[in-house]
């Protein structure tokens, strides 16, 4: 019985150990190296074959440098900033937007929802970049939008929107937005509409049944949703890559540039255990904080 | 439809573990071939051919000192060679299976020995200027007919840019391109590697870069042949693609290259063979089919840059080698200037520079 306990809680440590741990102890060795011109492109390597001098020698040469040189260049704390605020306001779109689309997928008749849901999904069977590509032909100055405006006589000359973080937040909330639908449809799909029934006959409004009912119900979906769209948002590199301008300044961009253009690994790899402190930590705290509530509720 | 290092990237994460003695995975930059001559390798040596592009030295660097790329051939730059040479990158190549290699240029193997002495690791691909391309038109209908098309000026004149950041401006995200030409522009030295002369190279950059729009290492050939950009400081053959779209798409747009007047980077791009290349006389086969006069001249044809190859000279079709863009004549060539790499701690101090032109802070 024991055994059977220990197996099932061993398998999913022995996942995060193994996808998770490894790789994060490895990208935290190179950040502790020193860059070199040399296959890999950073020093020291761990050389087994000398035995304990050679763990030792590896150990004596790691050092803090590249986090302290993060320290003394604004260039990463702002980028981080920025990271923040795109991914803060791009998750507010999306909730904007996506929660009416979720809330009609709801209450859309049964035999729709399947057709609904598939829309949703549709995309998805698109390559990410292709779709990202697409928006390039859209936003651009002779593009679909502008062509489309000019012709109606909407504007006179062509709104630069490709390029600019304008761009950026459209695109990224097209790709997200069936990240923030999904999880808010699946919880509104689950409320029992008598309970809608029994706050009007107890004389609420149909606006304020649903501030007082449907939306505090639909919680856990729009957490959710947040945080699928906010997570993947923050580290985002394609899209601003590919929409953004050179005033688009955002981490995952600085880690690329680091990594492939800068080939800094060192400098690349304390950037992203920064990142993950950053990020991660609060999330996780924040998470705990809900469960906690969440108890403490029943 | 043109590829970008991006699509092949995925591409190749996902086809590197499977290589086979019947493979052949080459790595080039995008927009560098006449696509035929993939399937006529294939059908000449009955290898199957993998052709992924790049648009970036400094990710193929990264590729290269990762280890592991899974490719047989490689096209870095001069100076791009010399360091990854230096860090045991490639292997030596095997003359005794380049039966064509009679066929290159002894004036441009001169030039290329500076980075590989005795040529022995890599023969060139093709080679070619890094200047400016223009909208003819819409520069002229911002800056006036006497538009310094032909100069330095046009680029790192803040006073030009600001004008010319209404009909858009795209630069090459190649610091080891860009920073030269700046200094060159200031009266400096554009081959120094001397850390207190590159740092005078940031002022002029900073004071351009709100006026850039992208800094962008492909993207300007289809964006100043469809009117996205007017302006765009890149390379020769690219810009004179561009302006092969624009014909073809018979859009109005006149596109013209032009190697600045203050003196223009000379740049080769050399084919090599990574150490660890899974198919090395896969990698010959390749490399000796390309320096076929034919081939080679079909390539050049394609793409309008010069090549290596004094052989295939005889195929090139007047508008390549009669182009003195393409093929500079003599007071060109004087004209022209070439660097050599940055050593690891003048690399910091360049990728440092670059990183905060173009994130501008």
């Amino acid at each position: 019985m024991n055994y059977r306990r220990l197996f099932l809680i061993g398998v999913p440590y022995v996942w995060l150990l193994a996808l998770f741990l490894v790789p994060f102890i490895i990208v935290l060795k190179i950040s502790l190296s020193d860059i070199a011109l040399s296959i890999p492109p950073y020093t020291p390597t761990l050389d087994l074959s000398e035995g304990w001098a050679g763990i030792k020698d590896f150990f004596s040469k790691l050092d803090f440098d590249n986090f302290l040189f993060l320290k003394t260049d604004p260039l990463y704390w702002k980028a981080y900033v920025s990271s923040l605020q795109i991914a803060i306001f791009s998750t507010a779109i999306t909730l904007l937007v996506g929660y009416p689309i979720a809330y009609g997928m709801a209450r859309a008749p049964e035999e729709w929802r399947a057709t609904l849901m598939m829309m949703v999904i549709l995309p998805f069977w698109t390559s990410f970049l292709i779709r990202v590509y697409s928006w390039m032909g859209i936003l651009g100055k002779e593009g679909f939008l502008n062509s489309a405006l000019m012709w109606l006589g909407i504007v006179d000359e062509p709104l630069t929107i490709l390029n600019t973080n304008t761009a950026v937040y459209i695109g990224i909330v097209y790709t997200y937005l069936p990240f923030m639908i999904l999880p808010i449809y699946a919880a509104l799909d689950k409320l029992d509409i008598s309970l809608l029934e029994a706050a009007e006959d107890l004389g609420c409004t149909r606006t304020s049944a649903f501030w007082l009912v449907t939306l505090p119900l639909s919680r856990p979906g729009i957490v959710a949703g947040s945080f699928l769209v906010f997570i993947p948002v923050i580290g985002e590199f394609v899209i601003p890559s590919l929409l953004g301008g050179s005033n688009t300044l955002m981490i995952g961009k600085i880690l690329f540039e680091e990594f492939s253009s800068n080939r800094d690994w060192p400098v690349a790899s304390a950037v992203a255990v920064l990142l993950l402190l950053i990020v991660v930590v609060p999330i996780v705290l924040f998470q705990r904080s809900q469960e906690r509530q969440a108890e403490a509720q029943k | 439809m043109k590829k970008t290092w991006l699509l092949s990237a995925a591409t190749v994460a996902l086809v590197a573990s499977a290589a086979t003695a019947d493979e052949v995975r080459v790595y080039n930059w995008s927009d560098y071939i006449d696509e035929e001559l993939l399937t006529k390798f294939e059908e000449e040596t009955g290898l199957d051919l993998i052709y992924d592009v790049f648009d970036s030295n400094e990710v193929l660097e990264t590729k290269m000192l990762a280890g592991g790329s899974g490719y047989d051939v490689v096209v870095p730059s001069g100076t791009f060679l010399q360091r990854q040479i230096s860090a045991g990158a490639f292997q030596k190549l095997d003359y005794s299976k380049l039966s064509n290699a009679g066929n290159l240029w002894d004036v441009i193997k001169d030039r290329t020995a500076q980075y590989d002495p005795g040529n022995e690791y890599a023969i060139n691909y093709m080679w070619g200027t890094t200047g400016i391309g223009v909208n003819v038109g819409k520069v002229q209908e911002v800056l006036g007919a006497d538009a310094p098309i032909d100069s330095l000026a046009l680029i790192f004149d803040p006073a030009n840019m600001e004008k010319l950041a209404s009909c858009g401006v795209q630069l090459l995200d190649a610091p080891t391109e860009i920073i030269p030409a700046a200094l060159k522009y200031i009266g400096e030295d554009p081959a120094s590697v001397d850390p207190d002369v590159i740092a005078k190279a940031e002022p002029v950059l900073m004071a351009i870069r709100p006026y850039v729009q992208k800094f962008h290492s492909s993207e300007y050939i289809n964006a100043l042949a469809n009117g996205e950009i007017c302006v765009a400081f890149g390379w020769s053959g690219d810009i004179l693609q561009s302006r092969d779209r624009a014909w073809e798409a018979d859009n109005g747009n006149e596109i013209a290259y032009n190697a600045p007047k203050e003196g223009a980077l000379m740049w080769f791009d050399m084919m090599a063979i990574p150490v660890d290349a899974p198919n090395p006389d896969g990698a010959h086969q390749f490399l000796n089919f390309i320096m076929d006069a034919q081939n080679m001249a079909a390539a050049s044809n394609y793409v309008y840059y010069a090549n290596g190859n004094k052989a295939s000279q005889e195929f090139l079709v007047e508008d390549v080698i009669g182009d003195p863009a393409i093929y500079p004549d003599e007071a060109t060539l004087e004209n022209l200037y070439t660097t050599l790499p940055y050593d690891a701690a003048v690399q910091r101090v360049v990728t440092r520079l670059w990183t905060r032109v173009k994130s501008g802070t």
